[in-house]
């Protein structure tokens, strides 16, 4: 079987998909956002190389480069502010985080 | 054979000039120690002005250059003198509060000139990888602000909520920019908007493309179903911070949406129209109603602030230059009243500590004149009421509305504005008619005065000299057809 771009893009889509719902189905432990933040970003990548490939055009690998970088300075980020708060508070489960109610 | 010329750097020069005065103040901040962050907060202003002299002397003429990635025109310098502004007056607003609430650290002032530089970058975005570096930046640097008062855990569960949540808002932006890039084959606005031209049909993938970007850029906007992180974030992050968030990147943002929707994507304005409305009318209805059982003023400004963005939202879903005008305007004059009510809540202080409950207004006229009156100023321009600029904001996008033939978002939005008008007025009830509580803390420190003078005098006499805005408003809108 011939692999097209549209697997690519299922594979895509699908990780995307978990990335959500990790974020919203999570209730348990805030690195656990964090890490599906992450496949969301790798999920764009896929998809940005695989129409890279396709169209014979190499914008979308430069723009998957820029996303892997930008991730990295979102991780860190994430994971210093979440150390703080973890001092503040004591825990990092998801439901904890109520202070404010929203 | 690969064409290797050095771009025209000239055409980025406000920016390089930022982000290098960032970092020179960053080796100051260093040396001195936190001892020296008054004078780095002056001196950021400095870079500020300067910054803004660059803009305002550069060309209005459309130019493009780091191979077409960056744009100045005259849309983007409005909407960067517009960022410069907010941007210094919440430096010089956060002069004392961050002496006094002991979070006087040099970085407070280097991470709202990086914050600065991606709005900048925003504006003047002309494909989407430059979109995207920009809004980043900007993000960034607001996670680490709202969670700038690290032994605090409000203000850290504040930058938590922020950062997941813009976390999962960048995602969802990026996944629509690689749909369009796979679906037209270029970030580029100006191929996009040549793509676009004639009768264009947007097929399904595109059209998937576009609802994510728009969801992405709304959830900056913090227009609903995307504005849960908003209350929280402004009740939870310092007062000066979340004068910042009121301010400067609402401006950013919502400037790079007009750009994004009128100047590219025009072609396809009958794909992007229908979400614009629906996300309008839910915002200044939530705006409207959700305020007004708030008790805690940054929490009311921040349900204010969705509703404004509704407003804003109302002249983009005419997707007409005029459109376009109108919410330049609104932004403009939005920027002004939030950033002197801002002020004003940051003047609220019994006995050295802040307090921020609607109720600790009661009886201000009595307590102090000068700044009941300033604030009631501020809260009737809000509401909409004429002679004041609030008013002019809102009948401009009405307007723009109107002749779009958007004959329902127009009412809708209308009504809105009078439900809204309650909240702003309950607070002008308990500043004139309610017995008056613990007095606040005198004298209220000049930076404040300063800014809420400036601002206050905007807001009261835009009636009498409009035509400077609305003439640079105009202007700036016709920069985004050529």
């Amino acid at each position: 079987m011939e692999i097209g771009i549209g697997h690519y893009l299922t594979v895509g889509a699908i990780l995307f998909t978990l990335g959500i719902f990790g974020i919203f189905l999570n209730r348990k432990n805030v690195i656990i956002i964090l890490m599906s933040v992450e496949l969301m970003l790798l999920a764009v990548n896929i998809n940005l190389v695989g129409f890279s490939a396709f169209l014979n055009d190499l914008v979308g690998q430069v723009f998957a480069m820029f996303i892997l970088t930008v991730a990295a300075a979102e991780a860190a980020i994430g994971l210093a502010i979440l150390v703080v708060y973890f001092r503040n508070r004591g825990t990092i489960a998801v439901e904890d985080i109520n202070l404010m109610k929203g | 054979m690969i064409e290797s010329r050095l771009p025209d750097f000239m055409t980025a020069l406000p920016e390089i000039w930022l982000a290098g005065a960032a970092m020179l103040l960053l080796l100051i901040g260093v040396f001195r120690g936190n001892g020296g962050t008054r004078m780095v907060s002056w001196l950021a202003v400095v870079a500020i002005a300067v910054a803004f002299v660059m803009v305002a002397v550069s060309p209005a003429e459309r130019e493009v250059t780091f191979a077409g990635m960056f744009v100045s025109d005259s849309f983007a310098k409005f909407a960067k003198e517009l960022v410069l502004i907010g941007s210094a007056a919440t430096i010089i607003m956060s002069l004392g509060y961050i002496r006094r609430e002991g979070m006087e650290r040099f970085e407070f002032p280097i991470l709202i000139l990086t914050a600065t530089v991606g709005m900048m970058l925003m504006v003047s975005a002309n494909d989407l990888i430059a979109l995207y570096l920009g809004l980043e930046l900007q993000s960034l640097s607001l996670y680490v602000l709202a969670a700038f008062k690290r032994d605090s855990l409000r203000s850290t569960e504040a930058g938590l909520k922020y950062f997941v949540l813009g976390a999962l808002s960048s995602g969802m932006l990026l996944y629509g920019c690689s749909l369009i890039y796979g679906f037209t084959g270029t970030t580029n606005f100006d191929s996009l908007t040549t793509l676009f031209q004639g009768d264009a049909q947007a097929g399904i993938g595109l059209v998937f493309g576009i609802v994510f970007l728009i969801a992405g850029l709304a959830f900056k906007i913090s227009a609903v179903p995307f504005h849960m992180w908003t209350p929280d974030v402004y009740e939870g992050a310092t007062t000066p911070i979340t004068a910042f968030f009121a301010a400067a990147p609402k401006v950013a943002a919502m400037s790079l949406f007009v750009r994004v929707l009128i100047s590219p994507l025009v072609g396809v304005a009958a794909q992007w129209q229908q979400v614009i409305v629906a996300i309008a009318i839910a915002s200044m209805l939530l705006g409207a109603f959700a305020a007004i059982r708030q008790t805690n003023i940054k929490r009311l400004m921040a349900y204010s602030s969705i509703g404004h963005m509704g407003f804003a939202l109302v002249g983009l879903a005419a997707g007409t230059t005029d459109g376009a005008q109108s919410v330049m305007t609104y932004l403009a004059i939005y920027m002004v009243m939030n950033l002197g009510t801002f002020a004003a809540i940051l003047a609220m202080k019994v006995k050295g500590e802040m307090v921020e409950n609607v109720s600790d207004l009661s009886g201000l006229a009595r307590t102090q004149p000068m700044l009941a009156f300033v604030l009631a100023v501020f809260m009737f321009s809000l509401a909409g009421i004429p002679p004041l600029a609030g008013f002019f904001a809102k009948f401009y996008v009405f307007k723009a509305a109107i002749d779009a033939g958007l004959f329902t978002l127009a009412i809708v939005g209308v009504l809105a504005s009078v439900v809204g008008a309650f909240y702003y007025i309950r607070i002008i009830k308990v500043m004139y008619f309610d017995e008056p509580g613990d007095a606040f803390d005198l004298p209220v420190a000049g930076e404040l005065r300063l800014v809420m003078t400036v601002t206050g005098l905007f807001t009261l006499l835009f009636v009498v000299f409009p035509t400077p805005i609305l003439a640079w408003a105009q202007g700036a809108a016709a920069a985004l057809i050529p």
